[in-house]
C-alpha cells in the first residue's frame, strides 16, 4: 500500500531500525526522491556547474509553477478526475493581469482580477462535472480550447507589456535571501495544501471520494461540493502560477502555459498518484516535478539535443509508474 | 481411495498477519469437505493459496499434492488447468455478456473464417445447463438473472473446464431460500458425477446438509478434521472458537410502546434503480418507535432494499417521512444523516467502505464532524474511538492503520457496523448486518442491536434469514413486489406465516395490511 510520509515517519518511530528502512523503501516519495537524489549525483560528475547555487535556485525556480499547478492536479487525480486545462488558465490569469495593469488598475487589484479569472475557470470545470455530469477528460478539455481560444481573440496573438509596479515585478524577479520568491510561495502552498490533505476534514473526504465516490456519499459525504471545490481550487492555483510567471516574464503571452498540463501531470503520476484515484500527495507532486527539473537541467548541462528532452521525460513517467506498479503487484 | 488434492503444511504469512500456518487438508472425489472458523481464521487465505492467487510461504514441508502429483500452482490459469476451480462470493460474470458467452468467455470456438461461432457456443452451453438441470435461459444478459442463476452460471462455467474439484466460498450467503435449496441440490448432482467439493459456509446447518467430512480453522491453525456424521453443532463451535457460546441470541424483552419516531407515510420511489432489476415501490407505510426493533422481510427482489434506500434520502421519492414528527426533505444520505438516521448497507464492497482506506478511516467517515475541530481532524480522538470499536466487536486486524481491503470478509462487514454505531444515530437502518458472520459475532452484533434498542434507538432490521428477524423483531413487516404484504407482532409470527406472506401463496395470516 502507498502510504504518505507525515504519518508513517511520526509511527515508526520506535520501530526496529530494520522495519524501519524496509517502511521507507516502501513510501514512494522517497523512493522518487532517492532517484532525484541518484540523478543529480551523476549530473554532477559530468557537470560541476550542476550543483552551483544559481543552477540549483534557477532549477527550482522554473520548476515552481510547475509544482504549483501539480498541487491542484494532485487533488484532481485523486478525486479520480484530471484537469487538462490547467496550463491555459496559466496563460488566461496572466492574461488578464496584464490588461488589469494596461488600464491602469492598482496591482493588488491586478492581482486580483488575475486570480479570479482562475477561479471562475475551475468553479466553470468544476459546474460541467457535477452539474452537467460531464466527465472530467471531456469538460476540461473543452474549456482548455476555450481559455487558449479567448486568449487569442483578446490579443489576437500579441503579447501584452504593460507597465508593471515593482511590487508586482517582486513576486515573480525577487528573492528572499538567495531564494526566489516564486520558490518561496511554492513552499508555502505545497506545505499549507500537504497540511490540508493529511490534517482536515476536506483532504479526508478528497481521499475519500476518489476511493469510493458511492460509499463516500453514503457515508455523509457531499460528493458533488467537494469535487466542486477540487476543480475551483486547481483553477485558482493555476492562476496563481499564471500571475507568478507573468511577473517573472514581465510580458503576457498568448502561449504561455501552451502544454503545460503535461508537464503538470506527469509531476503528479511520477509523485504518486494513481489516476484510478484515491491515491497521491502534494509532497509527491513536488518531488516529482523536482525529478522532471533535474532531469530538463541535467540535459541541458551535458548537451543533449533539446528535441530529445520531451522523449526522456516520457520515459520517465513510464519507468516511475511502471516501476511502482511492479512493485505493488509483488506484494 | 488415495484424495485427489492433498495440502500438506501450508503456511501463509502477511506483512503483521500470520494467517495461515502449517494447515493440512484433504478432498476426495466425490465428496464434500466442509471448511469452517471464525472470521479471520484463514479459510479464504487457503482458498486463494489452492487457486494461485496466493504464494504460499516457502519450506521445505509444504506440499501439494493433486492426483498423486506434487506441483507447485502458479496462478489461477494454471490451478484452472488442473482441474480446480473457484467459486467466490463475488462473483466474476460480466454482466453485459449472455450466458452462453459468458461460459465460454476467452476461449470462444470460432468458425472457418475466424468469426466467433455462436451455433456451437450455444449448443454446448445447452448440454451443460442440460447436464447440470439448470433451467437458465442461454439468451438472456447475465445481469438480467438473479443472484442465484449468476452462480450457476459461474459454476457451469468451473464445471466446463472439467474441474475436479471445485471450491465455493460463502455461496449461500447473497442467495434467498429458495436458491440455497436448487444449490445444495446441484452440489449433490455433482457428488454424484465425482467432482470433489470444498464448502465454506458459516451455516452450520448447511454443513450438517451437504458435508461430508469438515476441516475446523482456528487463527490459521487446523484444529481438527472429522466426519460430519460423528460432529454436532457445539462440537463444531467449541472448537472454532475455543470457548462455549450462547445460542442465536433471543430478544427477551419485550418492547413498551413508546413514541413514535419515523413514520413513513405512502412513499414510493420516483424511478426504478435502473432498466433491468430494481423494484417500482407502492405506497409504502409504517411507524417506527423509539426502542423498537422492526424487522423487514421478504423474498430477494420484493423492494426492501429500495425502501431503505429511501427513507436515507439516496434517491428521489414520492410520499412524506417524518422524524419525530417533523417532515424531512432528504436529497442526500447527508441530510438523513443529519436528521439522525444511519444505514448500514447490505453491499460492503461498493457501498459500505472505502477499500484502500485504513479502518480507522472507515470508522470515523460519516461521523468526522463530531471528531473534528473545525476542519482539523482530531487523530488522537479518531484512534481511540476506533480502538474500542475494534475491540468491543472483536474486529480482527494487526491494527486500525490496516487498510480494510485486508481484511477478511467478515471483519470488513464488522467495520460497517461500526462506523454506524460510532455515529449513534436515533434511526439505524441495518441490511444484512449478519452476513459472513462468524455465529460467534453473530451473537455479538445481535445482543449489540438490542442494547441499541434499549437505549432507545429505534432499529430497523432487514435480512433474509428468518430465524433472525424472528428472533430479533418487535414487529415484522413483510414485503411483496414492492408493497406491504403483512404485518406480524413478535408473538403473532411464525416462520411458516411469513413464508407464506411473502410467496403470497396461500391465504395470508396476521394482520393484513
Ligand atoms: N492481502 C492481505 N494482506 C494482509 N492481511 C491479509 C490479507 N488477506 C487476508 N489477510 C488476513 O489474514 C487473515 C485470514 O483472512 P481470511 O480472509 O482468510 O479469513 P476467512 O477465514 O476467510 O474469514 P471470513 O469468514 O471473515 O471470510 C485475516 O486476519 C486477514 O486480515
Ligand atoms: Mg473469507
Amino acid at each position: 500500500m502507498k502510504k504518505d510520509i507525515s504519518e508513517d515517519l511520526g509511527k515508526s518511530g520506535r520501530g526496529a531500525l530494520k522495519s524501519f528502512f524496509v517502511k521507507l523503501a516502501s513510501i514512494r516519495e522517497l523512493t522518487v526522491f532517492a532517484v532525484v537524489l541518484a540523478l543529480g549525483f551523476g549530473i554532477a560528475l559530468f557537470s560541476p556547474y550542476f550543483l552551483r547555487l544559481n543552477n540549483i535556485m534557477s532549477i527550482v525556480r522554473t520548476l515552481s509553477t510547475t509544482t504549483i499547478m501539480a498541487i491542484g492536479m494532485t487533488m484532481v487525480i485523486i478525486t479520480g478526475g484530471i484537469d487538462l486545462s490547467v496550463g491555459s488558465v496559466l496563460g488566461l490569469a496572466g492574461m488578464f493581469t496584464a490588461m488589469s495593469f494596461s488600464h491602469n488598475y492598482p496591482p493588488i487589484l491586478c492581482v486580483m482580477l488575475g486570480l479570479s479569472a482562475g477561479l471562475v475557470c475551475g468553479f466553470i470545470n468544476g459546474l460541467l462535472i457535477t452539474a452537467v455530469n460531464l466527465p472530467p477528460f471531456i469538460a476540461t478539455l473543452g474549456t482548455m480550447s476555450i481559455c487558449r481560444g479567448l486568449i487569442y481573440v483578446i490579443t489576437r496573438g500579441n503579447p501584452l507589456t504593460p507597465a508593471l509596479a515593482d511590487g508586482y515585478k517582486f513576486i515573480g524577479q525577487g528573492y528572499i535571501g538567495v531564494v526566489p520568491m516564486p520558490v518561496v510561495i511554492m513552499l508555502i502552498l505545497v506545505v499549507a495544501f500537504q497540511f490540508c490533505m493529511k490534517q482536515t476534514r476536506f483532504g479526508r473526504y478528497v481521499y475519500a471520494l476518489g476511493g469510493n465516490e458511492q460509499a463516500s456519499r453514503l457515508s455523509g459525504v457531499k460528493t458533488k461540493r467537494v469535487k466542486l471545490q477540487v476543480y475551483t481550487i486547481a483553477g485558482f492555483l493555476s492562476a496563481i502560477a499564471g500571475v507568478i510567471l507573468y511577473a517573472r516574464m514581465t510580458s503576457a503571452e498568448a502561449a504561455a502555459g501552451l502544454g503545460e498540463e503535461m508537464n503538470v501531470i506527469a509531476a503528479t503520476v511520477i509523485g504518486g498518484a494513481s489516476m484510478s484515484g484515491g491515491s497521491g500527495s502534494v509532497i509527491g507532486a513536488l518531488i516529482g516535478a523536482v525529478l522532471i527539473g533535474v532531469i530538463k537541467n541535467g540535459m541541458v548541462l551535458l548537451n543533449i539535443n533539446s528535441y530529445a528532452q520531451q522523449a526522456v521525460t516520457g520515459i520517465v513517467i513510464l519507468l516511475a509508474v511502471g516501476i511502482d506498479m511492479f512493485r505493488q503487484k509483488k506484494d | 481411495m488415495e484424495p485427489y488434492l492433498k495440502m500438506v503444511n501450508v503456511s501463509k504469512t502477511f506483512p503483521g498477519v500470520r494467517a495461515l500456518r502449517d494447515v493440512s487438508l484433504e478432498v476426495a472425489r466425490g465428496e464434500v469437505l466442509a471448511l469452517i472458523g471464525e472470521n479471520g481464521a484463514g479459510k479464504s487465505t487457503l482458498m486463494k493459496v489452492l487457486t494461485g492467487v496466493y504464494r504460499p510461504d516457502n519450506s521445505p514441508d509444504t506440499k501439494i499434492i493433486i492426483d498423486g502429483f506434487e506441483i507447485s500452482i502458479e496462478s489461477p490459469t494454471h490451478a484452472r488447468s488442473r482441474g480446480i476451480s473457484i467459486i467466490y462470493q463475488e462473483l466474476a460474470t460480466v454482466s453485459n455478456l449472455t450466458v452462453a458467452e459468458n461460459i465460454f468467455l476467452a476461449r470462444e470456438p470460432l468458425t472457418k473464417l475466424g468469426l466467433i461461432d455462436h451455433k456451437t457456443i450455444n449448443r454446448c452451453s445447452r448440454e451443460l445447463l442440460d447436464s447440470l438441470n439448470m433451467d437458465i435461459n442461454l439468451k438472456s444478459l447475465v445481469g438480467e438473472l438473479s443472484l442465484g442463476q449468476q452462480m450457476m452460471v459461474e459454476i457451469a462455467k468451473a464445471i466446463s473446464y472439467d474441474a475436479k474439484i471445485l471450491v465455493m466460498d460463502e455461496p449461500t450467503a447473497s442467495l434467498s431460500y429458495k436458491e440455497t435449496v436448487t444449490l445444495m441440490n446441484l452440489i449433490r448432482d455433482m457428488k454424484a458425477k465425482g467432482i470433489g467439493i470444498i464448502y465454506i459456509s458459516h451455516r452450520l446447518e448447511e454443513i450438517f446438509e451437504i458435508a461430508d467430512r469438515v476441516t475446523i480453522l482456528r487463527d490459521g491453525v487446523s484444529v481438527g478434521t472429522l466426519p460430519v456424521a460423528e460432529a454436532t453443532k457445539e462440537i463444531l463451535v467449541r472448537k472454532m472458537v475455543d470457548r462455549d457460546l450462547l445460542d442465536i441470541f433471543v430478544k427477551n424483552e419485550s418492547f413498551t410502546q413508546s413514541e413514535v419516531i419515523l413514520k413513513a407515510e405512502n412513499i414510493r420511489n420516483i424511478k426504478r434503480k435502473n432498466e433491468l432489476g430494481g423494484v417500482q415501490l407502492q405506497n409504502i407505510s409504517f411507524e417506527l418507535r423509539r426502542g423498537e426493533i422492526l424487522g423487514f422481510s421478504g423474498l430477494v427482489g420484493s423492494g426492501r432494499t429500495e425502501t431503505m434506500e429511501l427513507l436515507f434520502g439516496m434517491h428521489p421519492y414520492k410520499g412524506d417521512i417524518y422524524l419525530s414528527g417533523k417532515k424531512l426533505h432528504m436529497k442526500s444520505p447527508r441530510d438523513a444523516i443529519d436528521a439522525g438516521i444511519g444505514f448500514a448497507t447490505e453491499d460492503r464492497k461498493q457501498l459500505g467502505l472505502v477499500l484502500d482506506m485504513t479502518v480507522r478511516e472507515n470508522i470515523s467517515l460519516p461521523s468526522l464532524e463530531s471528531i473534528s475541530n473545525m476542519q482539523l481532524v482530531n487523530k488522537t480522538k479518531e484512534r481511540e474511538i476506533c480502538k474500542r470499536h475494534v475491540d468491543t466487536l472483536s474486529i480482527k486486524t494487526p491494527s486500525t492503520e490496516q487498510a480494510t481491503i485486508n481484511l477478511s470478509g467478515g471483519n470488513q462487514q464488522k467495520v460497517v457496523l461500526a462506523k454506524w454505531l460510532q455515529l449513534a444515530p436515533r434511526v439505524l437502518i441495518v441490511d444484512e448486518p449478519t452476513r459472513g458472520i462468524d455465529i460467534g459475532a453473530k451473537a455479538e452484533v445481535h445482543s449489540l442491536l438490542t442494547e441499541l434498542a434499549s437505549k432507545g434507538v429505534a432499529i430497523i432490521l432487514v435480512s433474509s434469514e428468518l430465524s433472525e428477524i424472528l428472533a430479533m423483531s418487535d414487529r415484522i413487516i413483510v414485503l411483496r413486489e414492492g408493497a406491504i404484504a403483512g404485518e406480524f407482532t413478535q408473538q403473532e409470527a411464525t416462520q411458516d406465516k411469513i413464508i407464506a406472506c411473502a410467496f403470497g401463496s396461500g391465504e395470508i395470516i396476521g394482520k393484513a395490511v
